[in-house]
C-alpha cells in the first residue's frame, strides 16, 4: 500500500519520523500518578502508612523484650510500676498480664493490617470477576447472580460471622475465612455498576464486531477500565475491614490469645481504664486511629487523582 | 460488474419491548427494527444507507454484522449463510468484515496504546503472527491511514477526533477486509476532516478492493461516496438507485422530501428552494401504520395505500421502488 499523502508536508515530516524514535504516550495511569503525587495529604498518609507498616513488620527489632515474656514483679502491681519508660526499654509500658506493650502494639500492627489488606484483597479478586462478568454477560445469568448478592446481603453478616467463630473456633483463619465471605459483596455490585456504563461503549461493541472472545473482553477491555473505581474502593475498603475485625475482637471472638489485634489490644485497653493504666487504651488506639486515617486519605486521593471529573 | 460477497434477503430484526414491571408471562411487545429488508453487495461496491433518526440503519448493520439477534431472513457471506451460526464459527468471518463507528474517541479503548488497538485483531485472528511481524502490519496500517508510526505508543486520547476516526479505519484495516461497515463514521467530525476521511475512505477502496457499506443522515456525504443508496424508512426499504439517478430522479415521495432538505451551500439558490415539509413525526416502530408504512406522512397517500403493503419493484435502470402510485 502507498501512502496517501493527506497534507503536503507529510511525506517530509514522516522521513523526520523514520528517524525519530518512538514517541512515548502518556497513558491515562501516568496522569493519575502526577495528580496523585502533587496531593499532599495523600502523600503524607502514604509516608504515615509506610512507617505503620515498617513498625509492624520490624518494631520488634527495636526492643530488648518480646510479646510473650510475663515480668512477674510487674504483674498485679502494673498501674504503678508498669508506666511506659525510655530506660527500661517498655516504651509502651506493660499490658495487664505484665507483658511487654510495645512488643504487643507491633503484634496487634501487624495482625490488622492483614486482616484488612488480606480482607480487601478477596474483595478485589472475587468482586470483580464477579461484578464483571455479571454486567458482560447481562440478562438471566446477571439476574441470577445479583440476586444471589442480594441474599447474601439480607442475612445479617455479624451474626454469621459470630456463628462461624463460635461454631468453629475462634482462629485467624476463620476470621479470614469470615470477612473474606462478606467482603466481596459490595465490591461486585459496584463493579457490576460500571460494567453496564462501560459494556455500551462503542469500543466494546468494536471488539465485539472483531470477534473478539467474551472473557478477552472482560480482561483486556472492561477490567482495565474499571480498575480505578476498584483500587479507590479496595483502599476504602481495608480501614472497613480493620474495622470490622476492631468490632469482633472487642466483643471478644476475634484473635484468640496468645496473638492479638489493635482491636483486642484497645478492648484490654478500655477494661482496665477505671485502674489509672490509660496507656494500656491509648497506644494501640493511637496506631488504629493513625492507620485508619491514613487509609482514608490514600483512597480520597485515589479517587481525585483517578477521576479528575468527579472532583 | 463482479461477484456478489453479501446478499440479504427479507431481513427482519425485531427487538422485545416489556412494559415497565410487566408480568414475565406478559407477552413482550415487538419493536420492529428493520422489517423484511433485502439487498445485495459486489465486492468493491459501497452501498450508502440512509433515512431519518431510528429508521433502523444501525440496526441493519449490526444485523448484517450478527451482533443483533436477528428474528427471521438471511444474510448470505460469500456463500455461507450467516444467521444462526455459533459465535465460533462467526469468528472465522469476522475477520473478513470490519465496522467503523460513529464516535472516534469512544470507539477507542483508551486504555489500551493505539498500537495495541490496531493489533487487536491481529491477534485475535492471527495470534500465530510474530509479534515483530504484528507490529510490521500496525505500522503499515497506520501509516496508510497517515498517521505516523512512531505514534504507536500513543493514547487515543492524545490524538484528535479525524485522527482518532483514521486509527479506527486502521483498526479495521489491518486485516484485509472485503467489506467494512461504516456506521455514520463522519457525523461527528467537523466538515473539513470529514472531507479527509470520506477521501480518505475512497482511496482506500480504489486500492484494496474493499466493499463498503456507509450509512448517515447526511445525504450529500452519501451522493459523493456511494455506488447505489438506499433508502430506509421504519425499518422498510423506500427506494434503492444508483447514487446519481437517486439524486437526480427521485421516485419516492419520502426520497424526494429527504432530497429537498438538502441545503445547497449557495444562498441564493437556497432561499428560492423549496423544501417539501412532511407533516408529524416518525410513527411507533411498535405500533407502524397499516400497508405503506410512510402513509401517514405520505402527501399522495390513498385509501390503497393502508391496506396493501407496497413490493421493491424494479423502474428499469437498476431503480427500484417500494411504491404504488409511482
Amino acid at each position: 500500500m502507498t501512502n496517501i499523502p493527506l497534507n503536503p508536508q507529510q511525506p517530509k515530516t514522516a522521513q523526520m519520523a523514520e528517524r525519530m524514535t518512538e514517541v512515548k504516550g502518556r497513558s491515562l495511569w501516568a496522569d493519575a500518578r502526577t495528580r496523585f503525587l502533587r496531593n499532599k495529604a495523600a502523600m503524607v498518609s502514604v509516608f504515615v502508612l509506610v512507617f505503620v507498616a515498617l513498625f509492624a513488620f520490624f518494631g520488634q527489632f527495636l526492643s530488648p523484650w518480646d510479646n510473650e515474656t510475663i515480668d512477674w514483679n510487674v504483674l498485679g502491681n502494673v498501674a504503678r510500676v508498669g508506666q511506659p519508660s525510655l530506660e527500661n526499654g517498655h516504651y509502651f509500658g506493660f499490658d495487664d498480664s505484665g507483658r511487654d506493650l510495645y512488643n504487643r502494639v507491633v503484634q496487634g500492627t501487624q495482625i490488622s493490617l492483614m486482616v484488612g489488606i488480606v480482607g480487601s484483597l478477596i474483595a478485589v479478586i472475587v468482586g470483580t470477576i464477579y461484578g464483571a462478568v455479571a454486567g458482560f454477560v447481562g440478562g438471566r445469568v446477571d439476574s441470577a447472580m445479583m440476586r444471589f448478592v442480594d441474599i447474601a446481603m439480607s442475612i445479617p453478616y455479624m451474626f454469621v460471622l459470630i456463628l462461624l467463630l463460635v461454631v468453629f473456633g475462634r482462629s485467624i483463619s476463620m476470621l479470614f475465612v469470615g470477612i473474606g465471605l462478606i467482603a466481596w459483596l459490595d465490591m461486585s455490585r459496584i463493579v457490576r455498576g460500571q460494567t453496564l456504563s462501560i459494556k455500551n461503549k462503542e469500543f466494546i461493541e468494536a471488539a465485539v464486531a472483531t470477534g473478539v472472545p467474551t472473557f478477552t473482553i472482560i480482561r483486556r477491555h472492561i477490567v482495565p477500565n474499571l480498575l480505578g473505581v476498584v483500587v479507590v474502593y479496595a483502599t476504602l475498603l481495608v480501614p472497613q475491614m480493620i474495622l470490622t475485625e476492631s468490632f469482633i475482637s472487642f466483643l471478644g471472638l476475634g484473635v484468640q490469645e496468645p496473638l492479638t489485634s489493635l482491636g483486642a489490644l484497645i478492648s484490654e485497653g478500655t477494661a482496665t481504664m477505671s485502674y489509672g493504666t490509660l496507656w494500656q487504651l491509648f497506644f494501640p488506639l493511637g496506631f488504629f486511629v493513625i492507620t485508619i486515617f491514613s487509609f482514608f486519605f490514600i483512597g480520597d486521593g485515589l479517587r481525585d487523582a483517578l477521576d479528575p471529573k468527579d472532583r | 460488474m463482479t461477484e456478489t460477497i453479501l446478499r440479504v434477503e427479507d431481513l427482519k430484526v425485531w427487538f422485545d419491548v416489556k412494559k415497565q414491571g410487566a408480568m414475565p408471562w406478559v407477552k413482550p411487545r415487538k419493536l420492529k427494527a428493520v422489517d423484511g429488508v433485502s439487498f445485495e453487495l459486489k465486492a468493491g461496491e459501497t452501498l450508502g444507507i440512509v433515512g431519518e433518526s431510528g429508521c433502523g440503519k444501525s440496526t441493519l448493520a449490526r444485523a448484517v454484522m450478527q451482533m443483533v439477534p436477528v428474528e427471521d431472513g438471511h444474510v448470505v457471506w460469500l456463500g455461507d449463510e450467516l444467521v444462526g451460526l455459533g459465535t465460533r464459527e462467526m469468528r472465522r468471518h469476522r475477520k473478513e468484515m470490519q465496522m467503523i463507528f460513529q464516535d472516534p474517541l469512544a470507539s477507542l479503548n483508551p486504555r489500551m496504546t493505539i498500537g495495541q488497538i490496531v493489533a487487536e485483531p491481529l491477534k485475535t485472528h492471527f495470534p500465530h503472527l510474530s509479534s515483530e511481524e504484528m507490529k510490521a502490519k500496525v505500522r503499515e496500517a497506520l501509516e496508510t491511514v497517515g498517521i505516523l508510526p512512531n505514534m504507536l505508543n500513543r493514547y487515543p486520547h492524545e490524538f484528535s477526533g479525524g485522527q482518532n476516526q483514521r486509527i479506527g479505519i486502521a483498526r479495521a484495516l489491518v486485516v484485509n477486509p472485503r467489506l467494512i461497515i461504516c456506521d455514520e463514521p463522519v457525523s461527528a467530525l467537523d466538515v473539513s476532516i470529514q472531507a479527509q476521511v470520506i477521501n480518505l475512505l475512497m482511496d482506500l477502496q480504489k486500492e484494496t478492493g474493499v466493499a463498503l457499506i456507509f450509512i448517515a443522515h447526511d445525504l450529500s456525504v452519501v451522493k459523493h461516496i456511494s455506488d447505489r443508496v438506499m433508502v430506509l424508512y421504519l425499518g422498510n426499504v423506500m427506494e434503492v438507485a444508483p447514487s446519481a439517478e437517486l439524486y437526480a430522479n427521485p421516485q419516492h415521495p419520502y426520497t424526494e422530501a429527504l432530497i429537498s432538505a438538502v441545503p445547497i451551500p449557495d444562498p441564493k439558490l437556497e432561499k428560492a428552494k423549496e423544501v417539501m415539509l412532511l407533516d408529524l413525526d416518525l410513527p411507533s416502530p411498535l405500533n407502524p401504520p397499516s400497508g405503506c408504512v410512510f402513509r401517514t406522512r405520505c402527501p399522495i397517500a390513498e385509501p390503497r395505500c393502508a391496506s396493501e403493503k407496497p413490493v421493491l419493484a424494479d423502474k428499469g435502470a437498476a431503480h427500484m421502488v417500494a411504491c404504488h402510485l409511482r
